[in-house]
């Protein structure tokens, strides 16, 4: 059986068509091409007062409902609040932390977003998009801090996060938390700068913290760093977190995509040929 | 065969606007048990939806800020593709491996695949929050491409565009559209390849997208092969959801088959009995692999091991014994059972994985509510009355009409 002209130009289709549209579908890969540096926020929670100020200013400057007074010791963000500060009784005595979204390096609801409505932008905070995002809520199965809040009781549904101040920052020189935090617990800066701050602080009074940045590797690294007096499970943070980059789990998966769109059609068509004639030859059996 | 062609000239004077109306009228008794269940249900789904759109999703699901998702995508999308893979499955075996036996049964399973995606995939709309904005990842400038949900969307629209041709020639038939039939059933080679390829990734890609929450899924669920595991599973999904419908629709539409094709029908589940064994096998034999080398033992003796025991044993070795034993003794009434438990051990596998596993530690626990549950079935019955409306009217199930053969 020769390659006839017919056969051979229906190949060169189905393989075009393949390949063009494999392309789309192609996986971006996650670097960060700019030379700008990530910027970040240092929480050191030794300094922390547990005020709960950077509540009431996030609230503010984000138009969200004004916290509560009385709350429970340990809360977790929600849809009407971007950030909380928790206390932890520790046998270091009372502990603060805050929490709120942790804008990742390599941010796994970035890539999850099939709209880019979640974007790590070039200065380092990680902002929500709606005239992008279609609420299918894949961030917020993907973020492994569980950091998208989702307005489950609107009829135009908002993702609700700590966007480090994103708006703000064109005008001023730091996020609304850390501008009016009274005690100093809170430093704006370069992520490399900060992490050496940290260093310093640490080596400096090795009594006062434990031998551990929060946020330098876990998740392959996060915008924000935090300094503790305790090991970082006893202030309910996840320690369980990998140590490398969500996105990296997906990229085997989406590497294979144009691999498979090449090569499938091809073995398929190779198969067609090569069984052609079978029901024919049934029939001739049967015939006989 | 002479009535056909005979109704067949009459409509061809008449104009298609005025055919089109006169099909779109009910056919058979009205009062059917079936119609009597589904239309409240229907009805009732319909006000769910008002509601929901004007509310938000809260008002009537019980998701959180925890589980994000819940039975309309753990069910509708995930479960109910992993059962529309039958189409991939038997159209491969039709026309790439060229296996004419399973010919009389091409066109009713790409039907129920078509449907499946178009209602299944649909009711992943009731899930956006913002569903205005889905068609951004389609025609806006925002392309996703490092998403495995921008895959899987993609996929899911191709692949109705490669079933719907696939069923065309169907549609060119009841229509007597001859030169279009022609045309279409030209192209159906290439919409199989293209959709049998399109089948591999989103089936997969399903798996895929929890692959980010690690550390969220239940471990004995979690590997990183769940994308090889929902396309392993949905070959035989689809041929249990395929041997399931194929059984009802010959007691339901028996009126529509002709004897050649009846008699054909036992065969036929026999020999699919036998190709669901042996990728259960392959199946229970990776899931055995993953569990071995991830080091579990100690995870068995807890609820949650028991659960995962019950799936594994229960509604995969179980089955697939059972569909060994069917295809032995030709026992069509086993094949029958086999396949509903393995559908149950389907539902179970994407609903652990996507669901009941995720979170599985947390304090409070989503269970969905009545209105969820509504909602699903209403969007199931809606699919079957289409599905019903279709095989009443074209050449899905009976013979095309003779002016088909006459022109080949």
């Amino acid at each position: 059986m020769g390659l006839r002209r017919r056969s051979f130009l229906k190949l060169l289709g189905v393989t075009g068509i393949t390949l063009a549209i494999g392309e789309s579908s192609h996986a971006a890969s996650k670097t960060t091409e700019s030379d700008e540096e990530f910027h970040g926020v240092l929480y050191d929670s030794t300094r922390c007062v547990g005020c709960r100020t950077c509540e009431y200013e996030c609230a503010a400057a984000h138009k969200l409902p004004e916290p509560i007074d009385k709350v429970a010791a340990v809360r977790k963000t929600d849809e009407t609040c971007n950030t909380v500060v928790n206390t932890f009784q520790t046998d270091k005595g009372e502990v603060f932390i805050k929490r709120q979204c942790m804008h990742c390096n390599e941010p796994a609801c970035a890539a999850a977003c099939l709209t880019k409505a979640m974007h790590k932008t070039k200065s380092g905070p990680v902002t929500w998009d709606g005239d992008k995002c279609m609420g299918c809520r894949y961030c917020m199965v993907s973020c492994p801090f569980d950091s998208p809040k989702f307005e489950y009781h609107s009829a135009n549904p908002k993702i609700q996060k700590c966007d480090m101040c994103a708006e703000r920052m064109k005008t001023e020189k730091s996020p609304a938390c850390v501008f009016n935090c009274p005690n100093d617990a809170l430093k704006y800066g370069k992520r490399r700068d900060l992490i050496k701050e940290a260093r310093r602080r640490i080596y400096e009074k090795p009594d006062l913290y434990i031998d551990h940045i929060y946020g330098e590797h876990e998740a392959g690294g996060t915008g924000w760093l935090y300094l503790s007096p305790v090991p970082f499970e006893q202030l309910g943070m996840n320690t369980a977190i990998q140590q490398s980059s969500y996105p990296e789990l997906t990229k085997g998966f989406l590497y294979s995509v144009p691999s498979v769109f090449v090569l499938v059609p091809t073995l398929l068509l190779g198969i067609h040929q090569a069984t052609k004639n079978n029901h024919l030859n049934q029939e001739e059996e049967n015939e006989n | 065969m002479k009535t056909n062609a005979e109704t067949l000239t009459i409509t061809e004077r008449q104009s298609t606007w005025r055919f089109l109306l006169s099909e779109m009228k009910p056919r058979g008794k009205f009062l059917t048990p079936f119609n009597i269940i589904s239309i409240p249900i229907i009805l009732l789904g319909v006000v769910l939806i008002v509601i929901r759109f004007m509310k938000g999703i809260g008002s009537i699901t019980n998701l959180t800020q925890d589980t994000p998702w819940g039975l309309w995508i753990g069910f509708d999308v995930v479960t109910g593709v992993a059962f529309a893979g039958g189409a991939y499955v038997i159209t491969f075996m039709v026309y790439i491996l060229n296996l004419k036996n399973f010919h009389s049964i091409v066109r009713v399973t790409v039907l129920n695949g078509f449907l499946a995606y178009v209602f299944y995939a649909g009711a992943l709309l009731l899930d956006l929050g913002r569903p205005w904005h889905v068609i951004n990842p389609v025609i806006g400038n925002s392309f996703g491409t490092s998403s495995v949900l921008f895959l899987v969307a993609w996929h899911f629209l191709l692949y109705m565009v490669a079933e719907l041709i696939e069923f065309s020639p169907a549609i060119a038939e009841w229509l007597g559209a001859r030169r279009a039939r022609k045309i279409l059933s030209g192209m159906t080679l290439a919409a199989v390849i293209f959709g049998i390829t399109l089948s591999t990734l989103h089936q997969s890609g399903l798996g895929a997208l929890f692959l980010m929450a690690k550390g969220k899924i239940h471990p004995l669920w979690y590997s990183e092969f769940i994308p090889i595991m929902f396309f392993v599973s949905s070959t035989f999904a689809g041929l249990s959801m395929v041997i399931f419908e194929g059984s009802i629709s010959h007691k339901v539409f028996s009126g529509q088959i002709s004897e050649k094709n009846h008699q054909a029908q036992k065969g036929i589940i026999n020999k699919l009995s036998k190709i669901c064994a042996g990728a259960m096998f392959a199946y229970f034999f990776l899931q055995l692999l993953v569990f071995i080398h991830e080091q579990h033992w100690g995870l068995l003796n807890t609820g949650m091991g028991y659960w995962y025991l019950l799936e594994m044993l229960g509604f995969v070795l179980v089955p697939m014994i059972l569909f060994i034993i069917s295809y032995r003794t030709f026992n069509t009434t086993l094949t029958r059972v086999a396949a509903i438990m393995t559908m149950i051990g389907v539902i179970l596998n994407r609903l652990n994985v996507t669901v009941i596993g995720f979170k599985w530690e947390m304090a409070i626990r989503y269970v969905p509510s009545w209105m969820e549950f509504t909602v699903t079935l209403a969007v199931i019955f809606t699919e079957i009355w289409i599905f019903r409306w279709v095989i009443t009217r074209m050449p899905v199930l009976r013979d095309s009409p003779s002016w088909v053969k006459e022109n080949e």
